[in-house]
């Protein structure tokens, strides 16, 4: 059987050192009435025959060329370096445990604690934290802290936040009697004013203002962005938000069909003693040497137990390591070309698309990045045909918000080549 | 230990100056905590109800609520605290104070003495 | 030896990494955008070339130990042999490709994967469904703590108490508390197990669910889990299975049939998805019937032979995180379950149950055993009996550290003073325990004569033991704007 180590000798000569006749003797505890003869489970397959299997799953799937993927809609195709694999692949690092033991641990730590500097330069706030599942619960995960921190029990939705983002939210509070509403205005009972930027649809909203109207009525302003975004766009700290969260996803990690993907954190340091999940803090040995150490472990539910902030006791480590290294590769040159080129060629596409009959920009007065809404007739029939084409077309985006029927949003990124773009008009207009 | 100071079960002490209470934590709980990090304490003129938790005591392993252990209105919070937690290790009966209250009617009728108090310590100990 | 931060490394004449052009006609970003939208100030990011920076992570990798390297007999936490095919399963492009907004028809091997994954998952622990979108085990407890709640609420019973054994994780009380419940401890009896005079007082019309890990935390089988699965039915209440121990018993028994209603699993434990160093994971949850309405949505469905996602589910809980799941980690633990066969994973956790006896057998003359065996997949030991030397079972765990092995769960259950709790998992060899259990009586001996050489423990690592307490101080004067060390973060030094 495979991955198992001992034999029948070393079974029998356990047994003997145990001092019991059968493996049945150390399972005397299991009332009879439980035990069952066999799983339902077919017999285990030779690792050829497993491979065979999986992979004939995976060949039931249609992989869209990544220069031919203009959907984006929270997971986005990106150019990812050789490097971010060469990393996360390194047995030291995936095979690695969590970091309870610092001395055998400095690693990871290290490189996690370079993925939270790395997160808090990036929004330009004070503190980020070791990162979470998912930008969904990230967004949760600061609506719950701004609940705690305000002691207010409504969260007001601004603007088109990711809709599933907004079902996460709404399951978490739940839990806690929390109100979530969609608007603009904070009131007196608002905890936090969450937006989007840019938006669900790729529309750049009016961060500031946003941000001035939730202070104003005593609320904090959390801003759920995209990363790549803020080597060319404002970060949260510089107009004024308390919590930033996003989606790390397109920081070196691949679609795989939604996950493991990874969240993000960061705030000002007022609210640190908030944050959830794990934070990696600096600390010295008697020799004085530097390490890295997991710190406030008090905030924790394994030390909080019932009065914990957040029942959050894992990262994502390994996603975070990979945006780490992407990050670090990248450097704030490259990250700033990665940006401006998808604005380039999305502000290209979009202007080729808009001159196409029956195509026009759904919110012409709008800005945006790489990402926009377009409008046409029969959008689902559009789609369609761009899929037997081989293209992985735009987002229907009717199918959360019916005020936006006819609407479908594309995305540009690095990956998708002039020539791609050619292509893709062109089966547009056939 | 002086004779003045009443004791909680839940390891808090308190001494009584007409209607003005000064509440801390043993030097047990401090001992059991470890070294103190941080403090979450409520602002003066809030009011607190026998047992009701005011606050939060951390240590690098551990968080404990406080509880109060008078009804009455806060009226002065150590401050030293703030950027000397450890005050509550090395001095938990004097410098370590961590609250003045005013009290509201009459100390609870169950508060431990001294003699009683070290039996819950040791209790809690074993 | 030590290894500077990326930010430390980097110098600002390192150039970029050569990237696309957008060699299309378009304007700047600050052509189009206000200045008040734009990046005042660039990020305070590392430069380093690639050279470098493969350098840079192959040093923090050998700083790091691994199971790759290590033996982990960490209790609870089931660090057992990850399938090196399992990578390869996973990184296949028609997995790692798709994007989870694709057409349902071009992701049929994805949904059909998920299906089976789900099935198997069922025929292990003995549940009628299971949903696969919890990211990790804390995430799947609180998943099922909502469901939990929604069936009592569904039902027009408003129940406000969970019960919690005391030696239960902390995540279990954080969870019910966060799903808006109040945590009531029963205690557990002299033997470790729970106590059913306990439960019996504990238990009301106002009690939503029994929590338990079966074996409990302490590696022992709760016997009268028939007896405590009726107590709780029989006042309306659920019972939940915290499946950490999981790996005590597959194919010998299921938690479905002892009367658990939910029961919840780690596939980053019992089935080998890597630890990452933290994540990420996967928390399955497994239902009966009663509680099937409740799952979060979307679920999948396969009607002749034709799958599709589910949206339709008015009593759902709503989606606990986004799209479907920890996509490629379920690839990881559907290969694990397919390889090993139903009779693999039997004799998987009968051997996890006989490497614990036989190492508690080896180390039981040197650290105190507060419980009679035989024991489980694992077993608690205690430190106590060296506290005449000064010697705590952290002590006992750094010294581990120098020894090659990283160390067990120490401190924890809270019910053990100086607790050790250990498990060797299936994929250990008896060469690895009995050096494992040599080591454990080289280091007992060094307590009684030379203890100081444990408390400067560990000596061979990169670090000694951090000072956290100082940490945490200069934190807090962070915090209070005292110091300008931010302590979470490199900085850049002031100019």
């Amino acid at each position: 059987m495979p991955y198992l180590v001992h034999s029948d000798e070393d079974r029998a000569s356990m047994l003997a050192a145990i001092g019991v006749q059968a493996m049945d003797d150390l399972l005397t505890d299991i009332p009879a009435s439980l035990r069952i003869k066999a799983l339902e489970l077919p017999v285990g397959l030779s690792e050829h025959e497993t491979m065979s299997q999986i992979a004939s799953l995976a060949a039931r799937n249609r992989v869209f060329p990544d220069r031919l993927t203009f959907r984006g809609g929270g997971v986005y195709r990106r150019f990812i370096p050789a490097a971010v694999a060469a990393v996360t692949s390194k047995p030291e690092f995936y095979t690695a445990y969590t970091p309870y033991q610092p001395e055998a641990s400095q690693g990871t730590l290290q490189a996690i604690f370079e993925f939270q500097t790395l997160i808090a330069e990036l929004t330009s706030l004070d503190v980020a934290n070791a990162s979470l599942y998912d930008g969904a619960t990230a967004v949760a995960e600061a609506a719950m802290m701004a609940h705690v921190h305000t002691g207010r029990n409504e969260i007001v939705v601004a603007g088109y936040l990711h809709p599933e983002y907004v079902e996460v939210l709404r399951a978490f509070s739940d839990g806690r009697g929390i109100k979530v509403r969609k608007g603009t205005e904070p009131g007196p009972k608002t905890a936090a004013v969450i937006f989007q930027q840019p938006d669900f649809l790729g529309l750049l909203v009016d961060a500031r203002t946003l941000t001035e109207s939730a202070h104003a009525a005593g609320s904090l302003a959390i801003a759920c962005v995209d990363p790549i975004s803020l080597a060319i766009l404002a970060p949260p700290g510089q107009y004024g938000a308390d919590i930033a969260v996003g989606e790390g996803q397109q920081l070196g990690l691949s679609p795989s069909y939604g996950g493991p993907h990874v969240g993000f954190i960061s705030c000002r340091k007022e609210l640190v003693r908030r944050l959830p999940g794990r934070l990696i803090g600096t600390a010295y040995d008697k020799e004085g040497r530097r390490g890295f150490n997991l710190a406030l472990a008090a905030r924790e539910q394994h030390i909080r137990r019932e009065k914990a902030t957040s029942n959050i006791c894992t990262n994502h480590s390994l996603c975070a390591l990979a945006a780490s290294v992407y990050m670090t590769y990248m450097g704030p040159d490259g990250l700033r070309q990665v940006a401006e080129v998808g604005f380039k060629r999305a502000h290209f596409l979009a202007e080729l698309l808009a001159a196409l009959p029956g195509w026009e920009p759904a919110f012409p007065d709008r800005q945006f990045l790489n990402e926009f809404p377009m409008r046409v007739a029969n959008g689902p029939a559009v789609v369609r045909k761009l899929a037997r084409k081989g293209i992985l077309g735009p987002l229907d985006v009717h199918r959360w918000f019916r005020e936006l029927k006819g609407i479908l949003t594309f995305t540009c990124t690095e990956v998708n080549d002039p020539r791609a773009l050619d292509e893709l008009v062109a089966a547009l207009s056939s | 230990m002086s004779n003045q100071r009443r004791y909680t079960k839940t390891h808090e002490w308190v001494t009584v100056d007409g209607k003005n209470v000064t509440v801390g934590i043993t030097d047990f709980a401090q001992s059991q905590l470890g070294d103190v990090v941080f403090l979450e304490l409520p602002s003066p003129g809030r009011k607190l109800a026998v047992r009701e938790s005011f606050g939060v005591i951390e240590s690098v392993k551990a968080a404990s609520d406080l509880y109060s252990p008078v009804a009455g209105r806060v009226t002065a919070v150590n401050d030293k605290l703030t950027s000397k937690p450890e005050l509550i290790n090395s001095d938990p009966y004097g410098d370590g104070w961590i609250l003045k209250v005013e009290l509201t009617g009459d100390l609870p009728g169950d508060m431990l003495d001294e003699a009683e108090y070290k039996k819950v310590a040791e209790a809690g100990a074993q | 030896m030590t290894e500077p931060l990326s930010f430390e490394l980097s110098r600002r004449s390192a150039s970029a990494p050569r990237l696309p052009e957008a060699d299309v006609t378009a304007p700047e970003p600050s052509q189009v955008l206000a200045q008040d939208q734009l990046r005042a100030n660039p990020p305070d990011m590392p430069r380093l070339s690639e050279p470098e920076l493969m350098r840079h992570y192959s040093r923090l990798a050998s700083m790091n130990y691994s199971i790759s390297e290590q033996f982990y007999p960490l209790g609870s936490c089931t660090m057992k042999y990850n399938p090196v095919v399992n990578e390869v399963a996973a990184a296949l492009p028609g997995f790692a490709d798709l994007h989870p907004y694709q057409d349902e028809d071009t992701v049929q091997g994805a949904l059909e994967l998920m299906w089976r994954l789900e099935r198997a998952l069922c025929a292990v622990v003995g549940v009628e469904r299971v949903t696969l979108q919890p990211a990790a085990g804390a995430h799947g407890e609180w998943t099922a703590l909502r469901m939990i709640s929604a069936y009592h609420h569904s039902r027009g019973d408003n129940r406000t108490e969970v019960l919690v054994p005391d030696s239960a994780h902390g995540t279990n009380p954080a969870s019910a508390a966060l799903s808006g419940f109040h945590v009531v401890e029963v205690k557990s009896g002299p033997d470790g197990r729970i106590s059913l005079a306990d439960l019996e007082s504990k238990l009301s019309p106002h009690v939503a669910a029994l929590m338990l890990t079966n074996p409990n935390t302490l590696g022992l089988f709760e016997r009268e889990i028939l007896d405590i699965a009726e107590m709780v039915h029989a006042t309306g209440a659920l019972l939940y299975y915290d499946g950490a121990n999981l790996n005590a018993f597959m194919g010998i028994c299921r938690p479905g049939d002892m009367g658990f209603d939910a029961v919840h699993m780690n596939l980053h434990k019992t089935f080998t998805t890597p630890h990452g160093g933290g994540g990420p994971g996967a928390g399955p949850v497994g239902v009966k019937a009663d509680l099937v309405p409740f799952l979060p949505t979307p679920t999948g469905e396969r009607t002749n032979g034709h799958l599709k996602l589910d949206f339709k589910r008015p009593k759902s809980i709503g989606r606990v995180r986004s799209f479907y799941g920890n996509f490629g980690m379920l690839v990881r633990a559907y290969a694990y379950i397919v390889a090993m066969g139903g009779d693999g994973l039997t004799q998987a956790s009968r051997d996890a149950v006989l490497s614990a006896n036989y190492l508690r057998k080896q180390v039981e003359g040197d650290l105190e055993m507060p419980h009679e065996g035989p024991c489980m997949h694992e077993f608690v030991a205690s430190a106590h009996n060296l506290a005449p030397h000064g010697v705590r079972a952290l002590d006992i765990a750094k010294a581990l550290l120098d020894r090659d092995f990283y160390a067990p769960t120490v401190y924890f259950p809270l019910v053990v003073p100086e607790a050790i709790m250990v498990e060797p998992t299936e994929t250990e060899s008896k060469a690895t325990l009995d050096a494992f259990a040599a080591a454990i009586k080289e280091i007992v001996a060094e307590a009684r004569s030379n203890p100081q050489a444990l408390h400067d423990a560990p000596r061979n690592l990169p670090v000694g033991r951090l000072d956290e307490v100082a940490a945490a101080r200069r934190i807090n004067a962070y915090l209070q704007g005292l110091s300008d060390d931010p302590v979470l973060r490199w900085k850049p030094a002031p100019k």
